[in-house]
């Protein structure tokens, strides 16, 4: 990359245009999660349908040479993904977030089980929004190169915000979230509920698994993601349950995680270790700082809560 | 979780009772938890069986190279069991958080660094101090370390309310960016050139074999770990008062148990553990510590626990198992042209189901002597 001519500007940039390109697919898992758990369930095992889904999308990219279709092929498999854990989870004595673990591990091994043969082959991307048209400085050109996922993503995250105020299915699901006994109490199915809040969770987890491997970092391999499925569902708690929040701090994340290749761009390659390390630290922080021993969190789901 | 406690209210109401008839009521209960875990086992490799027609392999050649591989042969044997001394200390990372109610799945970081902590310890003590103060030197590094890794986890979850399963598997990411750091930078011997490692540990300072074996010390010292805490657990006031803990932790501080202490305790016991297993790891079998040292057996860890009912006794037999499934890896690619993935895979569906088959527990008759009364 070319940085003598912006020096360490590039610093700033890089930050920020790693923020729109890591952000997205924390935007979806923390999207998708949030959906999750306002009906009153923990899926814990969003990092595996992440990673599953960005072998999907890619192996069905590689097959049909649509990347669309890769996307669509992901969401299928993260929905059943979801089912499969809210239907093991109606079940009583089972614990939702030892299943998360599990599915989580199994959705890794199927994902580098089917995916061997996806690691060489070249995949066409998803395309993206040159918003940084007016400028010339190719740097703030690419860091503007949006891609259309994450546009879609934040105004997923708007729409939800609404939909959970506004909409019908919206307060259907949050009167589930709150108490199993008042949703009974009103008709609604709670255990019915939580199985297809987990599935449409799974699905949208799934498009940030097709944004890894069909846009950025845009191939397949079995390091394609490192966790940033796990770091979304904590970034939910952060967030506090709100979509629109959820927005702001992949954000925040996705510039976390481009510190250490911004730094490095400009010449700076003591402790990349570290640097790397800097989402990670970040999420443990603010789960510490944001956490109360004495009260749960202010906009908790009440099945949550009383836990 | 509340197994000895039944047991023992169920012997003292044999006493009472006395007959045969109790110690029918007895097996009864005692075979509950294996007859489930054997009926999870054996939906667990059906569905895996389906899965290997599915993609066009054998299921009998499968599982035959599997027991060849693993347990076949005295050398195959061997080979599992060194795999499952790691896994013993792992298991017992997630296990004693466990009888707490806490899901602690952060043991892979806490081996990691326990591993580097070894490395860094033996550095100024080679071919200076004798072998044995040094790898006792090693070990008390890696369990300090390890031990306030976990143990930080379990302080965050009780002081500060943060949820410990997250917690502990972003911990692991840090503490193995922690460890390339440390192995790549200060730590690195300059020597290591392809691959960054620190000093190598002279051979008399390894950890040796068993003798008559080809297997290090370390499946003693994960057996012995074993059954430390199964005594802890099972037989001291601390053991049951963290079942207590685990139960209800609002009603056990209301009856003045110090569950603060307990799950700090538990955590740091946990955390000191899977340090060990990384210290073995450098001392016996890589000789230095390097990134091999995440080499998984923190994750395989949990499914060991999460098998074992988190029962400290029955994580030895599971550790030998999955070691020897894992030890089969290597021949199953090579003779059925399989993904390495494949063990996985199984260990994946293994999991699931074993979790999915809880909902089984209390549901049949024959094991639940109440129930035979309330007909007769």
């Amino acid at each position: 990359m070319e940085t003598t001519a912006i020096g360490l500007w590039g610093v700033p940039l890089g930050i920020l245009a790693g923020a729109i390109r890591v952000s997205t697919p924390f935007i979806f898992v923390s999207l998708g999660e949030t959906i999750t758990e306002r009906s009153g369930r923990i899926n814990l095992g969003l990092e595996g349908t992440l990673v599953f889904a960005a072998m999907a999308a890619y192996a069905v990219d590689v097959l049909t040479g649509s990347p669309w279709l890769g996307v669509l092929a992901a969401m299928a498999a993260g929905s059943v993904f979801g089912f499969v854990h809210g239907f093991i989870c109606k079940f009583p004595r089972v614990n939702d977030v030892a299943i998360g673990i599990a599915m989580m591990q199994f959705g890794l091994g199927l994902a580098f089980f089917l995916g061997k043969p996806f690691i060489q082959p070249v995949a066409p991307h998803l395309p993206s929004v040159p918003l940084g048209f007016w400028s010339n400085v190719p740097q703030v050109r690419s860091a503007l190169d949006v891609n259309v996922l994450f546009l879609v993503g934040a105004g997923l995250a708007f729409a939800l915000k609404w939909g959970f105020a506004n909409s019908g299915l919206g307060l259907k699901l949050r009167v589930v979230g709150d108490s199993s006994d008042a949703a009974r109490a009103l008709g609604l199915d709670p255990d019915r509920a939580r199985l297809f809040a987990t599935a449409v969770g799974g699905a949208l987890a799934a498009v940030g698994g097709a944004y890894l491997s069909l846009s950025y970092p845009g191939l397949w391999s079995e390091r394609v993601s490192s966790g940033q499925g796990l770091m979304a569902v904590a970034l939910v708690i952060f967030a506090r349950w709100n979509p629109v929040g959820c927005f702001w701090a992949a954000l925040l994340f996705g510039g976390a995680g481009a510190l250490g290749p911004a730094l490095q761009s400009v010449g700076v390659t003591q402790g990349y270790y570290l640097f790397y390390a800097a989402p990670y630290v970040l999420t443990l922080i603010i789960m510490i700082a944001t956490s109360s021993p004495a009260r749960s969190a202010a906009g908790m789901p009440g099945v949550l809560a009383a836990r | 979780m509340t197994v000895r406690a039944d047991e023992r209210l169920e012997r003292s109401a044999a006493a009472a009772r006395g007959g045969s008839g109790a110690v029918v009521e007895l097996l009864a209960r005692r075979a509950e938890p294996v007859a489930i875990g054997l009926i999870a086992i054996g939906i667990g490799l059906a569905l895996f069986s389906l899965f290997l027609l599915a993609v066009g392999k054998s299921p009998a050649t499968f599982f035959s190279l599997m027991y060849v591989g693993g347990f076949g042969s005295w050398f195959s044997l061997q080979n599992s069991l060194s795999r499952a001394a790691p896994l013993l200390l792992t298991a017992l990372c997630v296990a004693l958080p466990a009888r707490l109610g806490l899901v602690v799945i952060g043991g892979e970081g806490a081996l990691a660094l326990g591993g580097v902590a070894a490395a860094a310890a033996a550095a100024p003590l080679v071919n200076i101090a004798a072998p044995l103060p040094t790898l006792f030197l090693m070990a008390a590094a890696a369990v300090t370390v390890g031990g306030l890794w976990i143990g930080a986890i379990g302080y965050l979850r009780h002081y500060r309310g943060g949820n410990e399963t997250i917690a502990s598997l972003l911990a692991a990411y840090i503490a193995i960016a922690l460890m390339n750091q440390l192995v790549e930078g200060v730590l690195r011997d300059p020597a290591s050139l392809n691959k960054p490692s620190t000093a190598p540990l002279p051979p008399a300072y390894w950890i040796g074999k068993i003798p008559g074996t080809d297997v290090h010390w370390g499946l003693a010292i994960g057996l012995i770990a074993c059954a430390v805490s199964y005594v802890l657990v099972e037989m001291t006031t601390w053991g049951f008062a963290a079942r207590i803990a685990g139960g209800n932790a609002r009603a056990a501080e209301v009856q003045g148990l110090p569950v603060g202490k307990l799950i700090v305790g538990f955590t740091t016991l946990a955390g000191g553990f899977a340090g060990l297993a990384g210290m073995i790891e450098v001392a016996a079998v890589q000789g230095n510590a390097n990134a091999s040292l995440a080499a998984g057996y923190g994750y395989t860890g949990i499914l060991v626990s999460f098998l074992a009912r988190h029962n400290p006794l029955a994580i030895a037999p599971i550790a030998i198992l999955l070691g020897g499934i894992e030890a089969s890896g290597g021949l199953i690619q090579r003779r059925m042209g399989l993904p390495d993935a494949t063990v996985l895979v199984l260990q994946g569906v293994l999991f699931v189901v074993i979790l999915f088959c809880e909902t089984l527990y209390g549901r049949f008759r024959i094991f639940n002597p109440e129930l035979w009364k309330r007909d007769a």
